[in-house]
This record gives structure tokens, C-alpha cells and sequence, in this order.
């Protein structure tokens, strides 16, 4: 016995980064210390309780990136960044820009979640009462909701952080899972219109494991051509030309082929217009400004690191997939009745945009995206949160046709979404314009100006249904029985104010952001 | 001899058989089936892939592909069954009030 224990090597023991790692650590003890609240709090405690640790959770969480970002530790020497947790994690400059944009729109976003004013929350009393049921509308009538919402917020925040941060493929799918099956969840909690809620939360369940299974069986390929999940061992074994082309090339397209489906690029996009929808808006708005960040940052660091060297393999294919989302997400923009698709569609044409940013397959072009996802994130959550503001006795009123004449009701209201139609369409002076000439200018450097010509000619399509909108708002009579605009309360005031500020401040005024994306980006990933 | 190739190819088998099973049937239920049994292929290919190259990684990922789809289940099935309560169906072909 003792010989056999003798012969055995020691086992070294894993040696982890607490200090590198603990904007995410923190994010996820949150979460489960939320899930304790649930447990054994009592229920008028809490909102309360969940509010203080969420926000102030994710504030410090934010402190901490900064903290780590100026660490000698990390960065000193001219280091570009640390490997952490035994090669699982990369921690670097544009991961650690991408944690703050997501902590800084996790905040907005959870702001417009725990919105109480005109409902009790944007929640359903009870997620198991079917709707129409006694059972549903005792639950209304106590004005009770679920808390729960908060925890798996942070849950997927957390598994939004550790999306672009893995540094093998492993736990790049762990990271995936963990921020998806929250989501698929929020998405069928909405207090009213239920069963559209409960359709998108099913469609976004199916089609998300359905393109998880995809990512997963790329992992598998790439894992048969290398013989490791590690990016830079694939990037090595890629670039030795060993092993076999087919398994590299089958694994580049399933891999591609999952995280794209994320981001929502065309073919992929399908299930993005009907989650939109469906989904409760501050939910909408939580996937539409972080999700897409992590998303793209996760592409950002796959392509870049893993596929670097064979970027003239892969260009061609994101190429026409950079043409078909701009295309596709403008043209059929334009027929959209509901203003929450319509902001989907817009979605999708700017994750186009934002592609070509990736084919230029350079510094500029990744920290053009940088800059370009930071604004449009910021900007769409206060464009949701103004949906969430007009209201009748249903709930939202998100049909186009009863949005007309508000701009005559509730100017500031309807003003504020101007400005954001406005951002989004890339107009001079708002962040819209100066992200668009950022990420356009480094894939005109990146000889893509084919591409920039499609996504000049896909904003001025996309600009039609905005100024319909617009004109609608300002130039229609109102109906009588039309929306009522309800009076924001602090939250969703904040938000709107945040989003507009933000806008205006980075369309006046970009360099500092530029500048902390250009410094961001020079040393790009670490492998 | 049955290598390891052989195994590879028949995950792929298994993995077009789930694909498919998804893109045509219609119960909510047996199209979820169809994506565990594509996890499944995977998890198949990865103890292959192991085997080929002689290192224990991809046996290691077969168990959190394991772990990862068993909480996948507990998510979806909460999914499916509100919705089959609320419509008395599980055909995803019912589910259509959001399009266009």
C-alpha cells in the first residue's frame, strides 16, 4: 500500500487567479446568494433585498475590472495579459473593455427589470398558473411576482463575462450554456400577453439547443483535428499544417455556425424578431445590448486567436454572411408593424455591421466593434425602455399604428425615441454615426470596400422604416383612444436618460472611448 | 478491426439523424429528443477523437457535455410542459401567434 502511494506522483494542485478572476467570481456568488434570498427570505423583503445586491453587485463588479485593467500583475512589462485558471480563462485588454461594457448595460438593463410603477413588476405572478386560469388570477390579484428574475440575471450576466473570456473551447460551451438557459428562461416570464411570451421562450429554447448541439459537434472536430480545446493549440496545429484539413475546415463552419446563431447574422436570424417580441421588453432589452457584446466578443476571440492564421479561409464565408444579415435585416425592417420587431430587425443589421469589423480581421476593425457594440448597447436599452412606457389597458402598446401622434402627447417621450432612431440609423453627431465610420474605415483598410458599399446602401434602407416611425409619431393625429405615455418612474427615467446622454455625449465628443478602444485593442487577445 | 474512424463516422450518422429529426417532426417533445441524441453523437465523437489521440481530454468534456444537457432538460421540460398546459398541445406547428 504504502509503495503504491509512494510510486504515485504528487498531484499538483490547480492554481487559480482569485484576484484576476473576481469581477466574475463576484457575479456568480451573487447569483447564488440570490438564490438563498429566494429561499429564506421572507417575500415583502425581497425585491428589496435582491435590488441592493444585483446593482450594487454588479457596480462593484465593475469596480473590480478596473481594478484588475490597471494591475501591475496583469499587464506589467508591456504584457499583453494573463492566462488564468490553469489556461481556462484569458484575461486581457479587450476582454476586460467587454466586461465593462456588459456590467455597465447589465446595470441599465436591470434598472427597466425592476421597474414596480405601472405594474407590480414586468413579471408574471406565477410562471406555472396557465394563463386565463383562476389559478393565474389569484396570483394577480395579490400582486405577487417572481423574484426569481433577479438571481437568473445574474446568472447569465455571469455567464456572459466568461463567454469572450475562455480561452479554451470547453469552457467556452459551459460559458454558453450558462448565459442561454437563464435567458430561455426570462424569456417566458412576461406578466402580460403570456402566451406570446411562453411561444418565444419555446422557439428560443429549441433553436438555441438546436445551434448549441451545432457548436458543441464543431468543438468535437476541432478537438479530432488537434487533439486539444486550447485556441492557441488549435491556432498552432492549424498553422503546422497537421492533421486533417477536413476536420479543421468542418470544425471552423459548426463552430461559426453556433456562434453566429447567437449574435443573430443571417440565415441565422430567424428566431431573433420572435424572442424580441415575445420576450418581456426588459428581458428584450438585457439580450439585445449584452448578449450581443459577449456574443461577439466570444467570435472576436475564436477567429482572431484560434483562426487567425487562417483568416483567408474563413473571410470568404463571413463575407457573404456580413452581405445577407445587412441585407436581410434592412430590407425586411422596412415592412415591421410591431415596433419591437422593428428594433429587432434593426438588431440584426447592426450585428452586420459590426461583422465587417470582424473580417477586417485587425486591431482597428476590433476596436471599431469595441467602440460601435458599447453605444449601440447603450442605445438600444433606452429605445426598449421607452416601449416599455406606452402603454393601454393590455399592457405595452407596441403596434406602430397606436403609436401615432405621440410625438404630440408626450414630446420628451417620443423625442427621446427619435433620438435613438436616429443613433441607430447613423446620423452625424450621435454615437451612431461615429461607430459606423470607425468599424466602415477599418474594413475599407481591411480591403472590404465591397462590403462597407452593401452597409452604406443597407443604413439607407434601414433609415426608411425610422423616419416612417418618426414621422408617425410627430406628424399623425393622435387617436382617440390611443396609448396613454405613463409617467416613468426612477429607474426607467435613468435608463432613458442614460441611453440618450450616452448617445449624445458619444457623438459629440468619442475620443475618450475611441482612445480606451483603441488602447484596448493594440495588444489584441492573449493566446 | 473496427478503429476509431468507424466510430467518428457513425457520430456523424447519429448527428445528421438528430438534425434531420429536428428540421421535420413537429411534437415540441420528440424534437428535443432529436437534439439530445445530436449531444449524444458529440459525446460519441469526443471519446473517439480521446482514443485517437491518446489523451484523456475528450472523455473529460463526454461528462460536462452530460452535465450540461441534463440541466438543459430540467430548463426545457419546464418550457415545454407551461406551454403544452396552456395550449393542450405539443406540436410546434400550434405555437404561431409570433411571425412575420
Amino acid at each position: 500500500m504504502t509503495g503504491i502511494l509512494a510510486a504515485a506522483a504528487p498531484i499538483a494542485t490547480p492554481h487559480i487567479e482569485y484576484g484576476q478572476l473576481s469581477p466574475m467570481l463576484l457575479v456568480f456568488g451573487l447569483a447564488l446568494v440570490g438564490v438563498l434570498v429566494e429561499a429564506f427570505a421572507p417575500r415583502p423583503l425581497r425585491r428589496g433585498l435582491h435590488l441592493v445586491l444585483t446593482l450594487g453587485g454588479l457596480a462593484a463588479a465593475f469596480v473590480l475590472t478596473i481594478v484588475v485593467a490597471s494591475s501591475s500583475s496583469v499587464f506589467g512589462h508591456g504584457s499583453p495579459g494573463h492566462v488564468a485558471a490553469e489556461g481556462a480563462v484569458g484575461i486581457d485588454r479587450p476582454t476586460l473593455f467587454i466586461w465593462g461594457t456588459i456590467l455597465v448595460l447589465a446595470f441599465v438593463s436591470v434598472l427597466l427589470i425592476a421597474e414596480s410603477s405601472h405594474d407590480v413588476s414586468p413579471f408574471a405572478a406565477q410562471a406555472a398558473a396557465v394563463p386565463g386560469s383562476a389559478e393565474e388570477r389569484e396570483g394577480l390579484e395579490a400582486g405577487i411576482t417572481h423574484t426569481e428574475v433577479y438571481p437568473l440575471t445574474l446568472f447569465a450576466v455571469g455567464g456572459m463575462l466568461l463567454f469572450p473570456a475562455s480561452n479554451d473551447l470547453l469552457t467556452m460551451f459551459v460559458a454558453l450554456e450558462v448565459l442561454s438557459l437563464p435567458l430561455y428562461l426570462l424569456c417566458g416570464l412576461a406578466r402580460r400577453r403570456r402566451l406570446l411570451s411562453q411561444e418565444a421562450a419555446m422557439k428560443y429554447f429549441l433553436l438555441g439547443a438546436f445551434s448549441s448541439a451545432f457548436f458543441l459537434f464543431g468543438i468535437a472536430m476541432l478537438y479530432g483535428f488537434s487533439g486539444s480545446v486550447r485556441l492557441s493549440a488549435i491556432a498552432a496545429a492549424a498553422s503546422s499544417n497537421t492533421g486533417s484539413a477536413t476536420l479543421l475546415y468542418a470544425g471552423i463552419a459548426l463552430l461559426g455556425l453556433g456562434l453566429l446563431f447567437k449574435i443573430g447574422a443571417a440565415p441565422f436570424q430567424s428566431w431573433k424578431p420572435d424572442v424580441y417580441q415575445g420576450a418581456p421588453t426588459p428581458v428584450t432589452a438585457l439580450m439585445a445590448s449584452c448578449t450581443l457584446v459577449a456574443a461577439f466578443g466570444a467570435l472576436f476571440r475564436v477567429f482572431y486567436v484560434a483562426f487567425g492564421q487562417l483568416s483567408w479561409d474563413w473571410r470568404p464565408a463571413m463575407w457573404a454572411v456580413a452581405i445577407l444579415t445587412m441585407v436581410v435585416g434592412s430590407i425586411v425592417a422596412v415592412t415591421q408593424t410591431d415596433v419591437k420587431r422593428l428594433l429587432a430587425y434593426s438588431s440584426i443589421a447592426q450585428a452586420g455591421y459590426v461583422l465587417t469589423g470582424v473580417i477586417a480581421a485587425s486591431a482597428a476593425g476590433l476596436s471599431a466593434s469595441l467602440f460601435y457594440l458599447a453605444a449601440y448597447g447603450v442605445a438600444v436599452i433606452g429605445a426598449f425602455a421607452v416601449v416599455t412606457l406606452v402603454r393601454d389597458q393590455t399592457g405595452e402598446a407596441a403596434h406602430l399604428s397606436r403609436w401615432a401622434g405621440l410625438g404630440r402627447r408626450s414630446p420628451l417621450v417620443a423625442g427621446a425615441f427619435a433620438f435613438f432612431l436616429i443613433t441607430f440609423a447613423g446620423i452625424p453627431l450621435t454615437s451612431g454615426f461615429t461607430g459606423k465610420f470607425a468599424v466602415f474605415r477599418a474594413a475599407i483598410a481591411g480591403g472590404a470596400l465591397p462590403l462597407v458599399i452593401v452597409g452604406v446602401l443597407s443604413s439607407a434602407i434601414l433609415a426608411f422604416p425610422y423616419v416612417r416611425v418618426i414621422v408617425l409619431m410627430f406628424f399623425s393625429d393622435p387617436a382617440p383612444d390611443g396609448p396613454a405615455v405613463i409617467r416613468p418612474s426612477a429607474f426607467t427615467s435613468a435608463a432613458v436618460v442614460v441611453g440618450v446622454l450616452a448617445t449624445l455625449v458619444l457623438g459629440l465628443d468619442p475620443q475618450p472611448l475611441l482612445s480606451l478602444a483603441n488602447h484596448a485593442a493594440t495588444g489584441m487577445f492573449i493566446r | 478491426m473496427i478503429s476509431p474512424a468507424h466510430y467518428v463516422a457513425l457520430a456523424v450518422i447519429l448527428f445528421v439523424i438528430g438534425a434531420v429529426g429536428v428540421l421535420v417532426r413537429r411534437n415540441a417533445i420528440v424534437i428535443f429528443m432529436c437534439v439530445e441524441l445530436m449531444l449524444n453523437a458529440v459525446n460519441l465523437a469526443f471519446v473517439a477523437f480521446a482514443r485517437l489521440h491518446g489523451n484523456l481530454d475528450g472523455q473529460v468534456i463526454a461528462f460536462f457535455v452530460m452535465v450540461v444537457a441534463a440541466s438543459e432538460v430540467v430548463v426545457g421540460l419546464a418550457i415545454l410542459t407551461s406551454i403544452f398546459r396552456t395550449r393542450k398541445s405539443a406540436s410546434v406547428d400550434d405555437a404561431n401567434l409570433l411571425k412575420y
